[in-house]
Order: structure tokens, then C-alpha cells, then sequence
């Protein structure tokens, strides 16, 4: 079993706040995201998690036991860095023997290890390379190779893919995904990508300056965020956020036209000022009713479209418009009905 | 070999002469026979007699008289070319000199004494090499002594001071901890104080410590150098934090992030440490002066300073023993210029 419990974690580097008490609790065998803009702190905490940082105030517990005076090379961590991190001057094999010979493992033991890793992730033939003659994908699966050999408590990796191409990265992922399988461990994964995110996690953590937003399986934060930053956060692209004002219960009012749509408004006062959160997938075209649009650009991605769309007094609105490979669209206007 | 005749031969455009190419081949050849020229005169002068370094106008290539034994003298002669009152000439040995008049013999006929004016005869000289100049010292006087006594104190001090330099440098480098820049701000200092300054309180400890006439004693106080442990840390700040942190989660010491992660990643700025160190330790003169006293502890260049007399000084050994002198600083730059080009340039030392 290998768990990890982080209880106010806090990290400030001179006066700057980063971290404002992380409280995360990471079962066994989870594959959990960070996910959050660039500066909210994911990789400070990863840091803080694998005993790179130290934290200013908290607790940091691995399997029950506490964890947070100890030093990197106690905790049984392993990560991969998103530079790699590979040792530019030993053979791939050597790089990933580096690790079991400092943990005193005996020869054969060491070679039957990275070469089981070395075969999941074909590496076989490279084992004799030095990292400069090795492309990105190789590096990056070596990096990897590293951490698997140690069977380490926990994986930890930061933002492993950011170098890579975009091919690149969605093969890798899906070998990513396909490991975890394979190795069941508990795997803790930073990244600013939320298509990742969504692939992978089985829980994602969303943060932001600092503060955990809210944690949740992928499909818990895509159709139920708890607040707009993370509504608009996941999903590509953004879910629409429309200001209104609930006009009377069951009716909100959007737009500087005062278009009115139905929908649940629970115990909100009548003029209460509300946003209303719609994904562009749950918008639909429609030529008679529905919040008249004016269009401004229309997205080819072959699979699929999008229309972006505005209203006055209302942000552009990104609209799906279906898997139709060459539907096209000469109008000038259009009206999008909301389905719900 | 054809690699160098491309070299030596390359122009702006082939097979054209350009004038800059003139111009460029007239300026790099003034740097060689400058940069080069007092080398190759050290090296050629070394190899002349004590009589041949005082000749006037001196000669480039080493060259001797040639000498002739001839019957009925117990020195061998010397052989001049000599002019006859009929035009002629023939090849004679001089017995001696009076005045403007030699007696020479022909060393066919010794018994036959001929008077010759001493401007009708040139001296027959031929191309030697003294090589006793080398060999003289190096049986004579305990060369072979200073020599190891040199390498000794260079191989031994440049590791030391590789070691010593590299780890504070590794300390400086790459731990944060209060006082830091302090302590490398007071190394750096030291930089500026000169050696003829420390040059008595050394010796007191050197003294107190009983190393007087010990190798140690040339050693130990340099093996520090702020300039040393200025340019690894240097170095060592260019190396990603992530690899430190990398070898931290992969359970290795710091010994082991020390030696087996820092040090083979700063081979170039070691290299150019080693490449400064041996060149320092050679030809260090003032320090091992002062504190070696004892022919058997003389290093090479306190050895060569003993041939420089008060009266005399016996050139032809000097220059000699100069040129083995220099022969390990050529070796290493030759073979480790490479590292100091590449080194000097990553470094940003000079």
C-alpha cells in the first residue's frame, strides 16, 4: 500500500506565499493530475511531495508514516523531471542502473531490472547510448525507465510531456495510461494540459494561486465544477459563461437583449445577478428561436467544427457544430438554442 | 597529412592569390617566427658548446669546430682552410698563435711546421650538436633528482588541489546556506593580495610545522586557490539543478552526487584547473625558493638557478636543462589543448 496524506501543507519562499495549506489525501494505486495555470503552485507541490521543498507549515505522510523532516532520497519517491534529467555522461543503462546501485542491489538483480525495463519500454537496443544520441520520445521514455526500476512508493512526474511534440505526446500518454495499468502504482502527475489531465487522471486536482479548487474524477469536473474557475478551466474549448440575472424562478435573462432561458434557479431572489455555464457542446444550431448570434469565425478541425459566435453585451460564444465534415456556412447569422 | 597541406595552403578563393591571402600568410608567419622564434633559438643554443653560445655574430644552427688529433700533440687540434702564398688552398691543424702569425702543421706531415698569417685562414666548422650540455648535468649534478622532485610536487599538488578546489566549489555551488556568498565574496578576496605579501607568515607556519626542506612544504600552501574554486563554481552553476535533484531521488549521497554526477560534468572546467595547476606548480620559482634550502629537495627551477653564479654563469648547461624544463608544459599543452581551448571558452577564464 502506498498512500500519501498532505494536511495544511503550506510553502512560502521569502514572502511569497505559493502554497495556502494543501489538505489531499492520494489512495493507493491512484493516478491523480495537478492541473492549474502556469503559477499556481502544482510544481511546488510535487517539489514539496517528492522532499525537494520543504514545507513551511504542514505535514507530508507517506503509508501513515510522516514524512516531512525527511530528506528526497528517504522517501522512496521516484520523478520524472520534466527536462529529463537524464546524466548526460552515463549510457542509458547506466541511468537507470544509477538508482539501484545507490540502493546497494546486487549486480544481477540491477541488470534483470532495467533490462524488464528497458523491454517495456523498448529501450533494449538503446541501452548502450549516451542521452544526446537518443531523440525526445527515447529520453523521455528513459526518464521514465528510471523511475519504473526503482519500484518506487510513489511516481511522481512534471509535466513529462511539455517537450515533446504533439504526436509525440498523445502516443506517450496513452503508453503513460497503459503503465499505470501494467504497474498499478500510485502515480502523481503535474501538468497545465487538460486534455492530460482528462485522459489520464483517475482524480484530478485543480489548483489555483496556491489553493485547491476541487478534486474529482474527470467527468465530476467536467459536468459538475464547483465554481467557475474550474468550470472554465476544463474543457476545450472554455465552456461558455453568460452574466444574467434571474428574471423570475426558472428564468434567467442573458444578454443586453434581455433573452430569456429556462432553467433551474433553486433559491435565487429574482434580480439576483447569476452567470450561466453552457459547454459549446450543449449548444446546437437552430434557424427560428434561440439567442440570436452574429458569426464571427467558423473552426474546421476535419472531425469536427466550431462556431464562434457574439451577442451583444455577452463574451464570444464557442459553439459545436457537429462532426458534419463539410457543412457550410454562409449565413451571416445564426441562432443557437440551448438544449437543457 | 593532406588535412595540413589543405590548412597550410588554404586561400579565400582556390587556386587564386588574393591579397589579403599575402596579407594574412606575411602576418601569421610574423607571429610564428615571434611567438616561436625565441623557442627554436632556446632549443638550437642548447645544444652549442660553452665556446660556440659566445661566438660573435652568433650562428642559428649549433656548430663546432672540427678538430683533428694529429701525432706528436697531446690536445686535438683545431682545422683551418688556409690560403697559400700561391693561391691554393689547403686544409691545416693550428698548433698555436703569436701574434698575427699561426703555426700550423698539415695533419698528413706533422712534422713540418708551417707559419700562415692568421687572415688567410678560416676555421673549418662543422654542424655538432653538444649533447653533453644535456647529458653532463643530468649525471653530474642530481638533475634526475630535481626533475622527479618537480613532478612530484606538480602531479601531487594539482590532485590536491582538484580535490580540495572542486569540493568547495561543489559546497558553493550547489548548497544554499546562510553566508554563502560571504565566504565566496572573502575567497575571491584573497585574490587580491599578492604572494610576497603572505611570503613571511607562510614560512613562520610552514617553519612551525616542521616542513622546511620537505616537498610538503611547496605543496600545501597553494594547494587552495581562490582561483581554482571561483572557476568550478563557475562552472558548476551552469549544471541543471534538475540532475542535482534527479540523483537526489535516485538515493544517492552527496558524496556520490559529488563525485559521480558533478565531477565528470565539470571534466571541462577541471581540465582547465589541472592544465593551470601543472603549468603554476612547474614553473613556480619565489615560494620553493624561500622554503627549500637543501640540494635534494631543489625542484627544476630552483635547480636551474643554481647554474646562474655570482660571477659566472654556465650558459650552455642553463639553457639545456631550460629546454627539459620546458619540454612536460609543451607535452601537456600539446596534448590538452583541446580541453583549454574548449575549457578556457565554457569557463569564461583566461
Amino acid at each position: 500500500m502506498s498512500e500519501l496524506s498532505l494536511t495544511g501543507v503550506r510553502k512560502s519562499f521569502g514572502s511569497t506565499h505559493v502554497l495556502h495549506g494543501i489538505d489531499l489525501h492520494v489512495a493507493h494505486g491512484e493516478f491523480v493530475v495537478f492541473v492549474g495555470p502556469s503559477g499556481c503552485g502544482k510544481s511546488t507541490l510535487l517539489r514539496v511531495i517528492a522532499g525537494l521543498e520543504e514545507v513551511t507549515d504542514g505535514a507530508v505522510a507517506i503509508d501513515g508514516t510522516d514524512v516531512t523532516g525527511l530528506p528526497a532520497s528517504e522517501r522512496g519517491l521516484a520523478m520524472v523531471f520534466q527536462s529529463y534529467a537524464l546524466y548526460p555522461h552515463m549510457s542509458v543503462y547506466k541511468n537507470m542502473a544509477f538508482a539501484l546501485e545507490n540502493m546497494g542491489l546486487p549486480r544481477d538483480e540491477i541488470d534483470k531490472r532495467v533490462r524488464r525495463a528497458a523491454g517495456m519500454l523498448q529501450l533494449t537496443d538503446y541501452l548502450e547510448r549516451k542521452p544526446r544520441a537518443l531523440s525526445g520520445g527515447q529520453r523521455q521514455r528513459v526518464a521514465i525507465g528510471r523511475a519504473i526500476v526503482r519500484d518506487p512508493k510513489i511516481f511522481l512526474f512534471d509535466e513529462p510531456l511539455s517537450n515533446l511534440d504533439a504526436e509525440l505526446r498523445v502516443a506517450t500518454r496513452k503508453e503513460l495510461a497503459g503503465l499505470h495499468a501494467e504497474l498499478g502504482g500510485t502515480m502523481i502527475y503535474v501538468t497545465h494540459d487538460q486534455v492530460e489531465a482528462m485522459t489520464l487522471a483517475d482524480r484530478i486536482v485543480v489548483l489555483q494561486a496556491g489553493k485547491i479548487e476541487q478534486v474529482g474524477t474527470p467527468l465530476e469536473l467536467y459536468n459538475r465544477p464547483d465554481n467557475l474557475f474550474v468550470a472554465g478551466f476544463i474543457g476545450s474549448p472554455r465552456m461558455n459563461l453568460l452574466p444574467g440575472t434571474v428574471a423570475r424562478p426558472g428564468i434567467v435573462t442573458v444578454g443586453d437583449g434581455g433573452h430569456e432561458i429556462a432553467c433551474e434557479t433553486a433559491t435565487l431572489a429574482s434580480g439576483a445577478p447569476v452567470t450561466l455555464g453552457v459547454r459549446p457542446e450543449h449548444l446546437s444550431l437552430s434557424e427560428s428561436q434561440g439567442l440570436p448570434l452574429a458569426i464571427e469565425l467558423v473552426e474546421r478541425l476535419g472531425g469536427e467544427s466550431y462556431l464562434y459566435g457574439a451577442s451583444p453585451g455577452l463574451p464570444q460564444i464557442p459553439a459545436f457544430l457537429g462532426t458534419a465534415r463539410s457543412s457550410r456556412t454562409s449565413r451571416e447569422a445564426a441562432q443557437l438554442r440551448d438544449p437543457s | 597529412m593532406s588535412l595540413v597541406t589543405k590548412l597550410a595552403t588554404a586561400r579565400r578563393k582556390p587556386g587564386r592569390w588574393h591579397w589579403t591571402d599575402v596579407a594574412a600568410y606575411a602576418y601569421l608567419a610574423l607571429g610564428v617566427v615571434l611567438m616561436f622564434g625565441p623557442v627554436a633559438w632556446l632549443a638550437m643554443s642548447s645544444f652549442k658548446t660553452q665556446a660556440g653560445l659566445l661566438e660573435f655574430p652568433p650562428s642559428l644552427l649549433p656548430m663546432s669546430q672540427r678538430e683533428v688529433v694529429v701525432a706528436g700533440h697531446a690536445q686535438p687540434l683545431p682545422l683551418f682552410e688556409v690560403t697559400m702564398p700561391d693561391g691554393s688552398t689547403r686544409v691545416l691543424a693550428q698548433v698555436r698563435r703569436i701574434g698575427i702569425q699561426a703555426q700550423m702543421v698539415d695533419p698528413a706531415n706533422p712534422a713540418e711546421v708551417i707559419r700562415v698569417p692568421i687572415d688567410k685562414r678560416t676555421l673549418v666548422r662543422e654542424f655538432k650538436l653538444a649533447t653533453e650540455n644535456y647529458t653532463e648535468p643530468l649525471e653530474r649534478f642530481a638533475f634526475m633528482r630535481f626533475l622527479w622532485n618537480s613532478v612530484f610536487v606538480t602531479v601531487v599538488a594539482t590532485i590536491i588541489t582538484l580535490i580540495i578546489n572542486s569540493m568547495a566549489a561543489y559546497a558553493l555551488s550547489i548548497y544554499e546556506f546562510r553566508g554563502k556568498n560571504t565566504v565566496m565574496l572573502m575567497v575571491i578576496g584573497t585574490l587580491m593580495i599578492p604572494i610576497t605579501i603572505i611570503l613571511v607568515p607562510v614560512y613562520l607556519v610552514v617553519t612551525e610545522l616542521g616542513l622546511v626542506n620537505s616537498l610538503w612544504a611547496v605543496i600545501l600552501p597553494g594547494a587552495a586557490t581562490p582561483t581554482g574554486v571561483f572557476l568550478l563554481r563557475q562552472y558548476m552553476l551552469t549544471l541543471p539543478r534538475d540532475l542535482i535533484e534527479a540523483a537526489r531521488m535516485d538515493k544517492a549521497s552527496e558524496w556520490q552526487i559529488y563525485w559521480r554526477i558533478v565531477m565528470p560534468l565539470a571534466m571541462p572546467a577541471l581540465a582547465v584547473l589541472a592544465i593551470f595547476s601543472v603549468m603554476w606548480r612547474w614553473n613556480e620559482f619565489l615560494w620553493p625558493l624561500a622554503v627549500l634550502t637543501k640540494t635534494e629537495s631543489y625542484t627544476l627551477q630552483i635547480g636551474l638557478n643554481a647554474f646562474q653564479g655570482e660571477l659566472q654563469t654556465q650558459w650552455h648547461y642553463l639553457l639545456a636543462m631550460t629546454v627539459v624544463t620546458l619540454l612536460p608544459v609543451a607535452l601537456v599543452f600539446v596534448f590538452l589543448q583541446r580541453f583549454i581551448t574548449t575549457g578556457i571558452a565554457n569557463t569564461g577564464m583566461k
